[in-house]
């Protein structure tokens, strides 16, 4: 290699660099981004999306029977989902709940990206709305601009307060109605304007009120930028087969403004027209065109705007759209999705976690017992010469009526439970505890320990409900 | 240094290391001087609304009137209100009455677990297990009776029984016999029993009596059981020799149940008193 020739080389090296350099934008907020909102077949999906949110508000209405449908009841250690009332002991299936919802953002992102994000998550849906309203009470992104700008005018400050009071109001709803899901609505809202809920209502619709307003008002894409882990989980979960909204470059570059009186068949650039339009509608800031970035949210925007684009220039839509990089930069086919491994696993998982939930919900034991052995002492020799135990039965009533239930002990030959015909008032939704004493002749007893099993009958409805567990029986040692 | 800033114009302090290694004086981010302000803020509504200055013998008191004593009071109150529904009842009824009201009993027990812990629980252990030398409260053998009535009277008055020693009385061989004899649970099988006069207090069966509150001789339980090494044939065999509490003995077994009605209420024995018959062995 000659000299010459090296030193341009290297020159060609430093000028990529440069190149590169100039594309990199740190985006920290400085500027507040006045996205330009445009139709569309994804802004159509992404409304579509949005309401299912609608939920959320008008969630916590809806009665099953004499209570709200789905009341999560912390004071009261309950949470009624529907016909179900499920206790601090089945907990487990809220595990498996997460399990479930962490594998569908996770299946959801390896297949398609960050879907969640753009559609569905509710940091990109409220800005989406309070932007919306932006919009129509300041106007188009460069009326905002100016009037960002403007010196301090009696139209700016009415318009400003305009925007700030319906934010607040949405914000101070949002507040309510999270609260809501935890407190009888009817009763919030009653004790809300007689000022009478507890300060943890106020001060959790207080929090939600400032969190809303100020993520949602202010912070915006810097939320998805620095604060969310799951922005940035959600990054590291796209492969080269996922499907993303991607810029093809082959098609696009070299880029070039369309000239006037130019033909189509003269035109030596590539269908992008460098209209930027794809960065103005773009909710995060981000230009596609430099390829898949931290940035993206995955929302379809510019894929509306650009196939506007190019629908009124005459071009062939789809210069931005879902597609994988494999396929992009490849050219390869999608593999189906029974043939990628991932999908089988992550359903699997999915699967097993969805069992789970059914499972619980089918089999949740109306009666449920435990015993604890007392300790001290372990046992007591009786002027009979038998041997007593001293147990704690703590008998659990997921159920919304007390029902009187018997208890049962089954264990070694000659063993006598104290008081058996003695009924225990089992109290609803509640842990009752009741002490019991058993009995063994000293001769029955063929070892130190010996399993007893304890059961619990009681009837409701017609129907026998049962619970058992099984414990020891302690003698002296021998 | 100052007079020669090699980098004029900048907002450097002109402390300047290394020819070029210099402190700037950039201001720090807005929220975070919101954020200081704030928290400065804070401090001096915290002063003005709360006990804060240590002045003279007396902190500053706050305009508020709060207090941490104040407030454990309070607390306090509020667990005492929840605890007054059950405590009067109590004061009007008998042991006897507390028993037979199911949720009473309830609250009796968990209410007096603190008493029995603080009076009870150093000879008779946590769970009425015993203790050398002290009886067991959660078997069915009482001295004195299992009825709710004999467990208050015990507390309340104390009990001490006395056996006389017979070590001057009676032969080693008899104290043998004897002794062989309860520890078979069948003491009457010795001749002993009734020609020496163990049947006075011990009763013709060997059952013991209530009213003396003389051991049952026939079940098994001991009312001294076995120190470290020793075996329970040695325990009798002592007992019958030294007696129990007997003044002209100077080795023998010391048993006195304290009364505790100059120390605990009437109703706290009635807790007590309900505590230990539910250990199991009421009757």
């Amino acid at each position: 290699m000659s000299g010459k020739e090296s030193t341009a080389s290297k020159q060609s090296v430093v000028d990529d660099l440069y190149a590169e350099s100039a594309h990199w934008n740190l985006n920290a907020g400085e500027e507040t981004i006045h996205a330009k909102r445009m139709g569309g077949y994804w802004r159509k999906v992404k409304w579509l999306a949005a309401f299912s949110w609608i939920i959320f508000f008008i969630g916590p209405y809806f009665q099953w029977g004499d209570r709200q449908a789905i009341l999560f009841d912390i004071p009261h250690r309950q949470f009624h989902i529907l016909g179900a009332t499920i206790l601090p002991q089945d907990f487990w299936m809220l595990s498996l709940t997460l399990l479930f919802f962490a594998l569908l953002l996770a299946v959801a992102t390896a297949l398609a990206g960050r879907v969640f994000c753009g559609f569905f998550c509710f940091q990109t849906i409220w800005t989406d709305v309070f932007t919306w309203l932006e919009e129509n009470l300041e106007g188009k992104p460069q009326k905002r601009r100016r009037l960002d700008k403007a010196p301090l005018s009696l139209s700016k400050i009415t318009a400003k307060t305009t925007k700030h009071l319906i934010w607040l109001l949405i914000s101070v709803l949002t507040g309510i109605s999270f609260v809501a899901w935890f407190y009888d609505v009817f009763d919030l809202w009653r004790d809300l304007f007689l000022l009478q809920a507890g300060s943890v209502a106020y001060g959790t619709i207080a929090l939600f009120t400032a969190g809303t307003y100020v993520l949602a008002g202010y912070m915006r894409e810097q939320v998805c930028f620095w604060l969310c882990p799951y922005a940035r989980i959600q990054g590291v979960m796209i492969d080269k087969t996922t499907v993303v909204p991607s810029y093809d470059f082959h098609r696009g570059e070299p880029r070039g403004r369309l000239r006037k009186g130019q033909s189509e068949e003269e035109r030596t650039t590539g269908d992008c027209v460098d209209c930027k339009q794809c960065i103005a509608v773009c909710p995060t800031g981000v230009d596609i065109r430099h390829g898949q970035q931290e940035g993206c949210i995955m929302c379809a925007l510019c894929i509306d705007a650009c196939d506007e684009v190019m629908g009124k220039i005459g071009r062939p839509k789809g210069l931005i759209r879902f597609e994988s990089y494999e396929a992009l930069e490849a050219n390869k086919k999608p593999q189906p999705l029974y043939k990628r491994a991932r999908v089988w696993v992550y359903s699997a998982i999915m699967s097993l976690a969805l069992f789970g939930i059914a499972y619980g919900f089918t089999a949740l034991a109306p009666l449920e017992l435990k015993v604890i052995h007392d300790r001290q002492p372990l046992f007591v020799l009786q002027s009979d010469g038998s041997i007593q135990n001293k147990y704690t039965l703590k008998i659990l009533n997921k159920m919304t009526t007390d029902i009187t239930v018997t208890v049962r002990a089954e264990g070694p030959e000659g063993l006598v439970l104290v008081d058996e015909d003695l009924v225990t008032t089992a109290r609803r939704g509640k842990v009752t505890a009741r002490t019991v004493f058993v009995r063994v002749p000293k001769p029955m007893l063929s070892a130190e320990t010996t399993p007893i099993v304890f059961s619990v009958q009681g009837e409701h409805d017609n129907q026998m409900l049962q619970g058992s567990r099984q414990s020891v029986f302690i003698g002296p040692k021998r | 240094m100052a007079d020669n800033n090699p980098f004029p114009g900048e907002n450097n302090t002109g402390h300047i290391w290394d020819d070029n290694l210099r402190e700037l004086s950039n201001p720090p981010p807005r929220w975070w001087m919101i954020a200081f302000w704030a928290s400065v803020i804070w401090w001096v509504v915290y002063g003005v609304l709360y006990p804060m200055w240590p002045v003279g013998q007396q902190p500053t008191q706050g305009i508020m009137g709060w207090s941490q004593m104040d407030e454990y009071k309070q607390g306090l109150d509020e667990v005492e209100a929840v605890r007054a529904e059950f405590e009067t009842q109590i004061k009007g009824m008998t042991a006897k009455e507390i028993l037979a009201a199911p949720g009473l009993s309830q609250y009796t027990v968990a209410s007096a677990k603190v008493l029995f812990g603080d009076n009870c629980a150093a000879c008779h252990g946590g769970g009425g297990q015993g203790g050398p030398g002290f009886p067991v409260l959660a078997d069915d053998d009482w001295l004195y009776g299992g009825a709710i009535e004999n467990i208050q009277q015990t507390i309340t008055m104390g009990r001490k029984g006395i056996m006389t020693a017979h070590g001057k009385l009676l032969s080693d061989a008899e104290i043998d016999s004897l002794a062989n004899a309860i520890l078979a649970g069948n003491p009457t099988s010795d001749p002993n029993f009734a020609q020496k006069g163990c049947i006075a207090c011990h009763g013709m069966d060997g059952k013991g009596m209530v009213v003396l509150g003389s051991a049952n001789l026939t079940d098994g339980i001991y009312r001294f059981a076995p120190a470290e090494g020793e075996s329970q044939l040695d325990t009798i065999k002592y007992t019958i020799k030294h007696g129990v509490n007997d003044v002209t003995e100077p080795k023998t077994r010391e048993a006195v149940m304290p009364s505790f009605s100059g120390r605990l209420s009437e109703d706290d024995i009635k807790k007590l008193a309900v505590y230990v018959y539910k250990f199991g062995g009421g009757q």
